[in-house]
């Protein structure tokens, strides 16, 4: 009886430690943060794109019921990627499409702009990177939707692509 | 010249202890980014990684030093933003109780089987 006890411990241990390690395995090796709940965006004060001007946060986001903060740079391949598709959600007039270029040279900068197009209303600079961190961002493309009480509701790790700007046109409309 | 000794005195104590306190917050500095994960490296802190992600954190610790922050208050910020992962030293919570107390209950039940084992031997 206890022999079969013990045999019969082994076998779940085992099988145990085996369903941990395999889905251990499967797990992407990146870490993607969970958004489970509304933040407030930081208070910022930064450059905008194009000119010398500082601008605010207050004057960033105002107007609109819904803004899409998108970090992008030009030497990031997968923002090349889902560029059609911001291109595409530019068109809707009911958002306000904010860019945030992230450490990025600003000469490379406005030349991915003018080749690509500008599907941004208001674009700003984010040279050392730091205000990205005061979104919660860890690196480029990364979205945020925003709603009229400057709260980040949905946020979106990577390119967009047809399947996420679905989702975006769920939540704006 | 007397004079001129008093101010030379009173310029080295300043000196120093501005020198003074810029290494103590070098070590803070220090020991916060050794605290912190970095995020889209493997298994690597922000202290030892040149990433952009990295270097931006550091940025944004220094600024935080700089406004006076607690170790605890900039351990916050962080966590607000990224979640109990983005440091080494997770806090007890209902999310990390199991990482906190699995060890002290297989401590707990080794040494319980320990002690049977060798009262029942006796």
């Amino acid at each position: 009886m206890k022999n079969k006890f013990n045999l019969l411990f082994s076998f779940l241990f085992i099988g145990f430690c085996f369903t941990v390690f395999f889905k251990g395995l499967n797990n992407p090796n990146t870490y993607t943060p969970k958004f489970d709940n509304k933040k407030k965006i930081p208070i910022f004060n930064v450059k905008e794109f194009g000119s010398n001007n500082y601008i605010n946060s207050d004057k960033v986001f105002r107007g609109s019921n819904y803004y899409i903060l998108n970090i992008w740079a030009s030497w990031c391949a997968p923002c090349r990627e889902e560029h059609p598709w911001l291109m595409e959600l530019s068109k809707n007039q009911s958002i306000k499409l904010i860019g945030l270029n992230y450490r990025d040279d600003l000469n490379n900068a406005k030349k991915f702009v003018n080749k690509f197009g500008n599907p941004y209303s208001q674009n700003l600079i984010d040279d050392d990177g730091t205000l990205a961190i005061e979104f919660g961002a860890y690196g480029v493309p990364e979205t945020f939707v925003i709603n009229k009480d400057k709260m980040i509701i949905k946020k979106f790790v990577g390119p967009i692509d047809q399947k996420k700007l679905k989702e975006i046109k769920l939540i704006i409309r | 010249m007397k004079l001129f000794k008093i101010f030379l005195i009173i310029f080295l104590f300043f000196g120093f202890n501005q020198l003074k306190s810029d290494e103590k917050n070098y070590d803070l500095k220090n020991k916060i980014l050794k605290n912190i994960r970095c995020l889209i490296c493997q298994g690597q802190s922000v202290y030892d990684s040149e990433s952009d992600f990295a270097t931006s954190i550091k940025l944004v610790v220094d600024k935080k030093i700089d406004e006076s922050l607690s170790e605890e208050q900039i351990y916050e910020f962080l966590r607000e933003k990224y979640g109990d992962w983005v440091i080494y030293d997770p806090k007890l919570n209902k999310n990390t109780y199991i990482l906190w107390l699995l060890p002290l209950l297989l401590f707990s039940l080794g040494g319980a089987i320990i002690i049977k084992k060798t009262i029942f031997k006796n």
